[in-house]
């Protein structure tokens, strides 16, 4: 079944395309008969001999410092071996990243921080042992609250990864003055965390630590991890180890959404743990609660919105300014504003990203960083100005299509927006919708919404692939990749497929390992076009090295190849969130009986594992809409709603029927497989889509996440 | 795993004649270690015997007390299929079948089951290519992502049809119509599956698929 390109006139001198044949089917999990068994290995369950257990000792306090640690308790315990305490932990070689500095000073910087642990025979001696250990503090008073007229904002030097921090086009406020409906709104998302299901876990083991055959210590870490060559480098330096003495074993990650993109303090402390049970195994799993702390989250924001536009729809000025936290110990900034710079044609434009430096833990990416809160507050400003301009919102959205990409001028390698959206408004009975507050039925009032999504189609330099024919005849596929539920093991077997024009049963991929070809991060829903593109290019090589009846042994290895064309064009993924709400009228609790999200993603390597990963975003973005809320209580400095019974995330009975479609055609310009990354975009705009359905329902504009009954009851 | 002396001290094992412990009845034995009990001091650790029938074998096993079941099935046998999302019964992904009923693992301790029928997610397969039905609607209808909690997903789902086709309703089984009434099977509508299913938590959001598996093992 080849489908030729239909679209020729999108074609790209500098890319071949992928001849495609195994890729666009719906093949079922390569992983999937060990996962339905539970078989599958996670970080916890290597076949390892003689293992020992740790416990993390946390910080009680937000800010100050440890001045005393009683051990003598606890290493009295039966089969306590070791207590780990700043005053005994091994020195590493590079404090340069605070985060992974553990144990390295008695400074405390956020509480929940790693201040030691014990390590023992058994788990349940490990954390009761944990429970005996004595520590003195000197307290100082610390600052969590993220507010945005506090004096002290700063600009950080530029935003995740690498945008300028402000982007400043035309006199947005002239434009504003003199525009005919303006609007001025601020909007906030809470604090939040990412709570893959699979807890963050690092076992390690040393090798012959230092008394080695071959001169040197080995470091095996058996992680959950987004990215096992990141893990292997961060780790390498902390310990002063060349990389190849370290080696990351992460066949199958339970889950991860930025939070396991690269190591926290655990590897660390795991790593410092079985250095002390030489030789042995130390097993370390942060709980549910530990996650909270030690595992990464995303940050609040303070977003002000204000938007000019003439009296038929059209942006004249569009000005995003956002506030954040971050941590003193390590500074992420969250590109929050960013998507406005690119979403709409506006000649005024301003976005901004200001930090508030605080004592809290450390923040990092989560499923669409920047994009997802961002487009939360731009996308429910449009359907705000929609309103005051009297306007479908579909139709606003249309009339400010922009031609090319208005933060560079580059043209859109495939942009399809407005597809997206009347294709989408046709599917989901948008023509049903009512005038804000008008629809009941018995207790319940009901209302539609629609909101646009985007996210950038990200390619990572820096993997490798190697291809060998193997004695049984089949193809061995190495990179050092990762599959965290998002499908890699079977897609790029498919792209594999394709690219060596070998039956799909011919591929035997091999990823999660560091003892393969380096990958880059599963991050930025980059993976497939990173690791796919250097798979084609390595197939290739191979073939041209060895031709189609190659010897049993036969092996190439190829880089991540160039594409001059992400230099040429805007290459984004782009698409339309449409929801459906009910709000009991008397309790104010919402349900959202359907989604639908229409999405214009390029080539969609495997149309049932790429359905699953939209419908699992917009699934998030129910969640983020009505429940995700870290509540941080700036007296202890302590998120104190810390597990599954107080933060809440959607459950089965919360979700409705979710659709995801999409609008099949490869983008030439992205890669030779013509796909653009799926992992996030099904987030972005979801949220915005039930806030605006929940208007449209009530009438009642709700500007601060997650939309609680009291929000609605209280209006 | 398996030990074929005859002393076995606290290696668990598959159940054994040869094995002194295996023969001794496994309730009343004294524990290997008593702390003196004082005010405001209470033991660490108490050991007890006892035996668990798992996926069809049967093991004999020493745990320390306060040995959850879950983890006397993943870190003591190596039986990796029941997953700890967060210990606390708040997620689901420890579901095991204990005498055919869904039990969260996590949450309860492993000498309350001496003697107890335990199903886990690897054993409701029979072989390596025979999967419960169950197990292959997830992998036909793509009920999962990164599978981490999809072992317990799929033993609450066969324990779940269980309680309805022996008449149990849920709270969203309508009074009046005969489901689930006197004993009668509930019929599973998706709502009566998504509410029953709602003690599993699925971080990467599979709800929609996870349903339409079930939704297409309850009909036939």
């Amino acid at each position: 079944m080849t489908r030729p390109d239909t679209d020729s006139a999108l074609s790209s001198e500098s890319i071949e395309p992928l001849n495609i044949q195994t890729v666009g089917t719906s093949l079922p999990r390569v992983d999937g008969h060990a996962k339905v068994t539970g078989t599958a290995t996670y970080a916890w369950e290597h076949d390892l001999r003689n293992p020992t257990y740790v416990y993390p000792l946390q910080s009680a306090i937000a800010r100050g410092r440890v001045l005393r640690m009683d051990a003598t308790q606890a290493e009295s315990v039966d089969g306590v071996i070791a207590v780990l305490t700043p005053y005994n932990a091994a020195r590493l070689a590079d404090t340069g990243n605070a985060e992974l500095a553990v144990l390295q000073s008695d400074e405390i910087a956020f509480r929940g921080q790693l201040i030691g642990a014990v390590v023992a025979e058994t788990p349940e001696t490990a954390r009761h042992a944990a429970s005996l250990v004595g520590v003195e503090y000197e307290q100082q008073p610390h600052d969590t609250e993220l507010r945005a007229d506090r004096p002290d904002l700063y600009r950080p030097d530029q935003v995740n990864p690498v945008f300028p921090t402000d982007s400043e086009e035309g006199d947005v406020e002239a434009a504003l003055a003199a525009a005919a409906v303006t609007l001025d709104q601020t909007y906030s998302t809470p604090m939040e965390h990412n709570n893959p299901m699979e807890p963050h876990t690092c076992v390690s083991v040393w090798d012959n630590a230092g008394t080695g055959a071959d001169g040197g210590p080995r470091l095996t870490q058996y992680d959950s991890t987004q990215g096992a060559h990141a893990v292997r480098k961060n780790i390498a330096r902390l310990f002063e180890l060349a990389p190849e003495r370290v080696r990351v074993i992460s066949p199958h990650v339970g889950g991860g959404f930025g939070s396991k993109g690269m190591p926290h303090a655990h590897n660390v402390l795991s790593a410092l743990a079985a250095r002390a049970v030489a030789g042995r195994p130390a097993k370390l799993a942060l709980t549910r609660q530990q996650l909270f702390d030690l595992a990464g989250h995303r940050t609040p924001t303070v977003q002000r919105v204000r938007l000019g536009a003439d009296a038929d729809g059209r942006l004249t000025a569009l000005c995003h300014e956002a506030v954040e936290h971050t941590s003193k110990v390590k500074e992420f900034a969250e590109q929050t504003a960013v998507a406005s710079r690119l979403m709409y044609a506006a000649p005024n434009r301003r976005t901004t990203h200001r930090l508030a430096l605080l004592d809290v833990p450390v923040n990092t990416w989560m499923r669409a960083p920047g994009e997802c809160p961002g487009m939360f507050a731009a996308e429910v400003a449009m359907d705000e100005l929609a309103d005051a301009c009297g306007l479908d919102p579909i139709e606003l959205r249309a009339i400010n299509e922009p031609e090319s990409d208005p933060s560079t001028g580059k043209p859109w390698s495939h942009r399809r927006l407005v597809e997206c959206l009347r294709t989408g408004a046709r599917r989901f009975g948008w023509d049903r919708r009512a005038e804000a507050g008008t629809r009941r039925e018995g207790d319940w009032l009901v209302g539609l919404g629609v909101a646009s999504a985007t996210y950038p189609s990200w390619a990572m330099p820096g993997s490798a692939a190697e291809i060998e024919r193997t004695a049984d005849g089949r193809y061995a596929v190495r990179i050092g990749a990762a599959d965290l539920g998002t499908g890699t093991w079977t897609a790029l077997s498919q792209i594999a497929s394709d690219a060596l024009e070998c039956p799909f049963d011919a591929v035997h991929l091999e990823i999660g390992d560091t003892d393969l070809p380096p990958a880059s991060v599963a991050g930025g829903s980059s993976g497939i076009n990173s690791w796919g593109s250097t798979i084609v290019a390595a197939a290739r090589a191979f073939r041209a090295e060895h031709g189609d009846n190659p010897a049993a042994g036969a092996r190439t290895s190829s880089k991540t190849p160039e594409n001059p064309d992400m230099k040429r064009y805007a290459v984004h993924s782009f698409g339309a969130q449409f929801a459906e709400v009910r709000v009991n009228a008397d309790t104010g609790e919402v349900r959202v009986p359907r989604m639908l999200g229409v999405f214009a993603a390029g080539r969609i390597i495997n149309p049932r594992t790429a359905r699953s990963q939209f419908i699992g975003g917009m699934t998030m973005g129910i969640s983020m809409a009505l429940f995700e809320e870290s509540v941080l209580d700036h007296g202890t400095g302590h998120v104190v709603n810390h597990d599954f019974a107080q933060y809440h995330v959607a459950a089965n009975a919360d979700v409705g029927d979710i659709e995801a479609t999409w609008l099949d055609e490869p983008d030439p310009h992205a890669n030779p497989m013509g796909a653009k990354g799926i992992g996030e975009i099904g987030i972005v705009g979801a949220p915005a889509a039930v806030v605006n359905a929940v208007h449209n329902a009530t009438g009642i504009r709700v500007r601060d996440l997650p939309v609680t009954p009291d929000k609605l009851l209280r209006a | 795993m398996i030990v074929l002396d005859g002393s076995h001290s606290g290696v668990p094992h598959r159940r054994s004649p040869a094995c002194r412990s295996c023969r001794e009845p496994a309730r009343g034995r004294l524990p290997a270690k008593v702390w003196l009990l004082q005010p405001g001091w209470y033991p660490s650790e108490v050991d007890s015997h006892l035996t668990l029938r798992v996926d069809g074998e049967e093991w004999s096993l020493t745990v320390d007390t306060r040995t959850t079941l879950l983890d006397a099935l993943r870190d003591r046998l190596s039986i990796t299929s029941p997953k700890k999302g967060c210990d606390h019964g708040q997620c689901g992904s420890c579901t095991v079948l204990i005498d055919g009923r869904r039990r969260l693992s996590c949450l309860t301790f492993a000498v309350a089951h001496d003697e107890a029928e335990i199903t886990t997610a690897e054993g409701l397969a029979t072989g390596e290519s025979e999967l419960h039905p169950v197990q292959q609607a997830f992998l036909d209808h793509d009920g999962f992502q990164c599978g981490y909690c999809t072992p317990g997903q799929i033993c609450s789902a066969v324990g779940m049809l269980a309680e309805a086709e022996a008449g149990h309703p849920s709270v969203v089984t309508p009074t009046g119509n005969g489901s689930g009434e006197s004993g009668r099977p509930a019929v599973l509508d998706d709502d009566e599956i998504r509410e029953r299913m709602s003690g599993n938590l699925c971080r990467c959001g599979a709800y929609v698929n996870i349903v339409t598996a079930i939704r297409a093992v309850a009909r036939r």
